[in-house]
């Protein structure tokens, strides 16, 4: 597949984004809501920390045999009834629902949150191949009826004000009276919800992402807080399961530990309002229930990630605890990285998926602060992955050439301390000279990035080194 | 001040790029502080802890000039650096470059072992308490992000400036919420670094302290040019000048020689 991204124009898509002001107005959200709420979940858990290394653990040891857990999961998943489907890339699982779709004669598809979904672009192929998607979370709802991306991988609307989403509300909803009032945000939810009722009805098939794959018993767990996931997947004749390899955990004991951090890390929840277990079909005893379960297991390249540096990305629960902490995102959110996974987690785990030629700036475009790492709730050393590749951007010679020369020159310098001391001491006696009026400079060649917007301190005079050596021969 | 009994021990101040070639002062500030917690102090031939090549990549340099570091500091009991982020890059990531190399790794891990940022090892290692200067005026303090992440480093600034006559500190809003310098990166992706800093720059404001402190020179300079930008009356300072009761100097960014 050749993914949609426009992550190599970050930098444009992150001007774009910091001149926008209903996007600024609505990033506002991300770091007066989500920060606050995790940190008082974790306050209030005097173990929280203790099960972050658990969820590490559990993670690290699932990854180490996969192969194995694979080979149990689809076990059972077959035993109770369903089918496991694996998919090497993007384009196989996309073709694997397509054929499902159309030997069940499917016309509607509800689905609910899958960021494995956005990754295959599955609406785009669904759509080429007659059948119509309904996103059923009232963020993809709103998301699809934009034909935009999400921008976080909870949250998928973050990037937009209550307002913007009642005017498109008025535009598509165009059946209701015009003059309702929907100012406030339930009466938007109302609203969807009323919309999406007849959709679920008539669904011949509903697709779902998965939490987590339990290898033990063939399960498949979706946590939401609207329930949207639960129509999706028990109202139609046929339910499919979308997920990545790396979502296996050994047992349900393992996947319930993970869920204690995945709420508390992703919205500041004990547990999220609907955690739901999906074991196969309909039972001959059940109630409800699908007639037929599929899981389509998507590899596209998490295999190769397996073997090499970036292992420890695969321990990802996907909470966003990363992006929702993150400078970088706070300002310019997340359609400026240019594809599905922003934030810090997208900076590690995109390069993987779609090149780092294509994803290369995302990588770079972290001040490396590492309150991302800080909360991860199964510590992945986020700014450490991150520079591995910035390390294998710079042995390809992807990195910039202003930055490789720059760095060169001043390596040269750095690596032969004499000719440093003694240029480094004329060049800042100069610089001193010049800036000394002022203490500063508003503008400084080379720098135009810095000085664009900020001054630039002159140096005092001559360096440190030299100093002390005058003052202490002195002495 | 206090100082410990036994034999001073030597330290190698680690002066670090920014304050070796852009604020000296900084340095005479933290050898002053070092010498009153009962040490020596030395200033051995040095560059750059290799941070910037580090984080752009640049494994091969950034190893070249780590090792340069460990040789130039050999015979010291102590590295001590006035910044948590070249501090972090000697303590923590230098023992990460060389861990593939068994008869390297050992030297590195050793010289890591001796590595401080100053505040801590004050506080920390020299069990400083209270410290002998004056500054008249309210500070607010920013937390850099890799002595606080990486280091530990959020108590012990304040416990040391607590002691200081006549200060008062006002915590800002998200102190510990980095700053936007992040080396290279104010540079190559100078409008986002801008958006960030502006924010904090807000913060810094809105404390309504007249001086702002922290423990970083390239943080401070990233805050400093851009209140002065802003034209923000908030003077920057690095922490150590206030220890050190060397806080009348010409603040950063400021005209020498008044």
């Amino acid at each position: 597949m050749n993914a949609h991204s426009t992550s190599p124009a970050f930098k444009e898509n992150a001007h774009r984004a910091l001149h926008d002001p209903a996007l600024q107005r609505a990033l506002g959200n991300v770091e007066t809501g989500f920060i606050g709420r995790r940190k008082s979940a974790a306050d209030k858990l005097p173990e929280f920390e203790a099960l972050r290394d658990s969820a590490r653990d559990i993670k690290n040891h699932t990854l180490a045999h996969l192969d194995l857990y694979l080979e149990a999961y689809e076990a059972k998943v077959t035993a109770a009834g369903g089918h496991v489907h694996f998919a090497p890339t993007a384009d196989d699982a996309t073709a694997i629902v397509a054929d499902i779709c159309r030997r069940v004669g499917a016309k509607t598809v509800a689905k609910g949150k899958s960021m494995i979904s956005e990754e295959i672009e599955l609406n785009a192929a669904l759509e080429a191949a007659g059948v119509q998607p309904v996103e059923t979370d009232l963020g993809e709802y709103i998301i699809q009826l934009r034909g935009e991306r999400p921008s976080h991988i909870v949250a998928p609307v973050i990037h937009l004000n209550r307002d913007q989403i009642e005017a498109d509300f008025r535009r598509v909803h165009t059946k209701l009276p015009p003059e309702r009032d929907l100012s406030a945000p339930e009466s938007l939810l109302a609203e969807a919800r009323g919309a999406l009722r007849e959709k679920f009805l008539a669904a011949d098939v509903g697709i779902t992402g998965a939490n987590f794959l339990v290898a033990e018993t063939g399960t498949s767990i979706i946590v939401t807080n609207e329930g949207n996931g639960d129509l999706s997947q028990t109202l139609p004749k046929v339910h499919i399961v979308l997920a990545s390899i790396e979502k296996l955990v050994p047992t349900l004991e393992d996947a319930s530990q993970m869920l204690r951090v995945l709420a508390r890390s992703a919205t500041g929840q004990e547990i999220t309002v609907y955690t739901t277990f999906s074991t196969g079909p309909r039972r001959p005893a059940d109630v409800d229930g699908p007639e037929e379960y599929h899981v389509v297991l998507l590899d596209n390249g998490r295999s190769a990630m397996l073997a090499g540096e970036f292992r420890e990305m695969l321990r990802c629960i996907r909470c966003a605890a990363c992006m929702n902490h993150c400078p970088v995102y706070h300002a310019v959110g997340g359609h400026a990285y240019g594809w599905v996974y922003p934030g810090p987690m997208g900076a590690v785990l995109s390069p993987s998926l779609i090149g780092v030629d294509k994803a290369g700036h995302l990588p770079n475009a972290s001040t490396f602060c590492g309150r991302c790492e800080s909360v991860c709730p199964v510590r992945i050393p986020l700014p450490k992955l991150m520079r591995h590749w910035r390390e294998r951007e710079f042995e390809r010679n992807l990195s910039p050439a202003p930055v490789r020369s720059g760095l060169a020159v001043w390596g040269f310098f750095a690596r032969r301390p004499r000719l440093y001391r003694f240029a480094t001491r004329a060049a800042m006696g100069a610089l001193s000279l010049l800036g000394r009026r002022k203490g500063r400079f508003g503008a400084l060649p080379l720098a135009g990035g810095w000085t664009d917007t900020r001054d630039f301190a002159a140096p005092e005079g001559s360096t440190f080194q030299a100093r002390w050596s005058a003052e202490r021969r002195a002495r | 001040m206090s100082a410990q009994p036994g034999p001073r021990p030597r330290v190698g101040l680690f002066a670090t790029c920014l304050v070796d070639l852009i604020r000296p002062s900084v340095g005479f500030a933290a050898a002053k502080l070092i010498e009153a917690s009962g040490c020596d102090v030395v200033v051995p031939s040095q560059t750059c802890c290799g941070q910037p090549a580090f984080n752009s990549g640049d494994r091969r340099t950034a190893k070249a000039l780590a090792w340069q570091a460990i040789e130039a500091f050999e015979g010291v009991d102590y590295v001590v650096a006035p910044s948590g982020s070249c501090a972090g890059q000697l303590k923590k990531h230098v023992p990460e470059l060389f861990e593939d190399e068994p008869e390297l790794s050992r030297p590195a891990d050793a010289f890591a072992a001796k590595v401080f940022e100053l505040v801590s090892f004050l506080v920390d290692v020299r069990g400083m308490k209270a410290v002998d200067a004056r500054f008249d005026g309210a500070v607010t303090y920013h937390d850099s992000c890799a002595g606080l992440r990486e280091l530990g480093i959020r108590a012990q600034p304040r416990a040391l400036l607590e002691s200081v006559e006549g200060l008062t500190l006002t915590e800002m809003k998200d102190s510990d919420v980095c700053c936007g310098f992040g080396g290279t990166f104010a540079v190559k992706y100078g409008e986002i670094s801008d958006a960030i800093v502006a924010k904090k720059a807000d913060n810094i404001s809105a404390a309504e302290t007249g001086t702002l402190l922290a423990g970083d020179l390239g943080c401070l300079m990233n805050m400093a040019g851009k209140l002065q930008r802003l034209g923000r009356p908030v003077k920057a300072r690095h922490v150590a000048e206030v220890l050190a009761g060397m806080g009348d100097e010409p603040a950063i960014g400021e005209p020498q020689g008044r």
